[in-house]
């Protein structure tokens, strides 16, 4: 569970987002959508604390697992499948404690979950856009969190991918985790997500995903994308 | 000439290449793993700002104690430390990124150190401290190159993990708990003190190349983690014995020396490793078929 409760963050002393309210419930699996600079990612960083909040507070029930978008890994690391899966035990291992069967048997298992099982001594270099992904997957089911933070997991993968992604997204669902995901595909947060956040700079709407994603609701969140520019005042509606 | 005379004697002869010897062996144990971090970290040229940074510190001792171990180490380690320091403070509290305002102070700092040799010091005491010599390595100096090393490896294998995934995905490590600023500060030490540990024999201008050839060399060589840093070391290793025998052999300073094997086998590598123009060809021309 995410509980936000007037939550404010500025960049570069204007609010990216702000006067955040509301609660992403375990169990739930939550599409988060809007537009371009809307605050989506501001927000998962805000609620990872890698962003300090100007107002509000944020209220987690347990450790949090973080996807950031796929440009911040360096893919010419000499790393090979396996390391980048086993990186997922640091929280339980740290830097010392040993990698035994326990973490190992697991990251297998997580790589046979999302298909790329024999890819283990693979360099991350080799791998295609889809099956990097399915590695980075495999190192959240390592991780064994309650709560999943994903920052647009489905950009640039291909369908199949896609498809093997989705299905580990609702088997979390199933095991009462809290999952919020920034997904850009209007289509895809209509088919796969039961709740959905609908962010410009505040929350427009945030509830099931059908009564969320309203022409109406969109219209507005579109509206005030596009008013809001850096010297708008704090706060302002169009 | 024998083979005996050109590989064995030298060292069977001489006492001070017997510690040349060991103090190269030393130094390419601590400096190639560093190398590896630095080139892995995209942080080349701060190993290059560092170790011009280190002249000044070291000419300072090298005035009042003259060639003395504790005064030139001592100085070099402060005077690299101090740059570091200013350049991180630079970057955090201006809009300068940490690369320039590490070019910015090293190029400060050169300039600080040759000044001041050339004005209390001579021309060859200049040249010993910028490309350095064999000769200077005595008992204690060949202790604090040991102990450097020691300190590294001990380092490395306690952090390496965590400077690893620092280094991979920054941001994972920050959500997960991990403190990255420490793995940074203790990599900017560590560079510090393998810079000055190098000094002594291959001078301050050719200390980075004993850091930063080998990791080059290797990067042309091994696609995993554990092979960058075994090649990084034999290609040290290799560069640093067949160096010495050659400064011996013609009367070379022991740096340069050093540093131009280093970059024989750069160039050989680029020729024919895996990574290299042979390797990339091989596997073009298997596309074809």
């Amino acid at each position: 569970m995410i509980r936000l409760d007037d939550v404010t963050v500025c960049y570069r002393k204007h609010p990216a987002v702000h006067h955040l309210t509301g609660t992403f419930t375990a169990g739930g699996l939550t599409a988060v959508v809007g537009p371009n600079g809307a605050g989506k990612t501001t927000l998962l960083k805000a609620i990872t604390r890698q962003q300090a909040l100007t107002t509000g507070t944020i209220h987690v029930d347990g450790d949090i697992a973080y996807l950031p978008q796929m440009a911040e890994l360096d893919r010419q690391f000499p790393l090979t499948v396996s390391e980048l899966v086993l990186a997922g035990a640091w929280k339980r291992r740290g830097g010392l404690r040993a990698l035994d069967g326990e973490e190992t048997d697991r990251a297998d298992e997580a790589l046979e979950r999302v298909g790329l099982s024999g890819f283990g001594q693979r360099t991350i270099a080799t791998l295609s856009g889809g099956q990097l992904q399915r590695a980075r997957f495999a190192r959240l089911l390592v991780q064994d969190t309650p709560i999943i933070l994903l920052d647009e997991p489905f950009n640039n993968v291909d369908t199949r991918t896609r498809d093997t992604l989705l299905a580990i997204l609702a088997h979390w669902r199933a095991q009462q985790r809290t999952v919020a995901v920034v997904v850009h595909d209007m289509g895809l947060a209509h088919e796969h997500f039961p709740e959905t956040l609908l962010l410009a700079h505040e929350v427009i709407a945030w509830g099931d995903t059908a009564s969320t994603l309203s022409e109406d609701n969109l219209q507005r969140a579109q509206q005030m994308t596009e008013y809001w520019q850096n010297d708008a005042p704090w706060c302002a509606r169009p | 000439m024998t083979l005996h005379e050109m590989f064995l004697a030298p060292v069977t002869d001489y006492a001070f290449m017997r510690r040349a010897l060991a103090g190269c062996v030393a130094l390419a144990t601590g400096c190639a793993p560093m190398g590896v971090m630095l080139v892995l970290r995209r942080m080349s040229l701060m190993g290059d700002a560092l170790s011009h940074a280190v002249l000044p510190g070291a000419a300072i001792g090298f005035i009042f104690g003259g060639f003395a171990l504790p005064w030139l180490a001592g100085g070099g380690i402060v005077a690299g430390l101090l740059v570091a320091l200013l350049a991180g403070l630079a970057s955090r509290f201006t809009s300068l990124n940490e690369d320039a305002s590490f070019a910015g102070f090293y190029l400060v700092s050169l300039a600080i150190g040759v000044v001041l040799v050339s004005r209390y010091g001579s021309n060859v005491d200049l040249i010993h401290l910028l490309f350095g010599s064999v000769l200077a390595i005595d008992n204690a100096a060949l202790y604090m190159l040991a102990t450097i090393a020691t300190l590294t490896l001990l380092w490395l294998a306690i952090n390496y993990r965590g400077v690893i995934l620092e280094c991979v995905d920054p941001g994972y490590l920050a959500v997960t708990g991990g403190r990255g600023s420490r793995y940074h500060l203790g990599l900017l030490v560590l560079t510090v003190l393998n810079l000055v540990a190098g000094f002594q024999a291959m001078g301050t201008l050719m200390a980075v190349g004993m850091m930063m050839l080998p990791a080059t060399i290797a990067r042309l060589w091994a696609d995993t983690l554990a092979g960058l840093l075994w090649s990084a070391w034999v290609a040290g290793l290799v560069a640093s014995v067949v160096g010495l025998l050659l400064s011996y052999h013609l009367n070379l300073p022991s740096g340069p020396a050093i540093v131009l094997v280093a970059g024989v086998l750069y160039l050989l590598s680029l020729w024919l490793a895996p990574h290299g123009w042979l390797g990339r060809r091989a596997s073009k021309t298997h596309l074809q078929h």
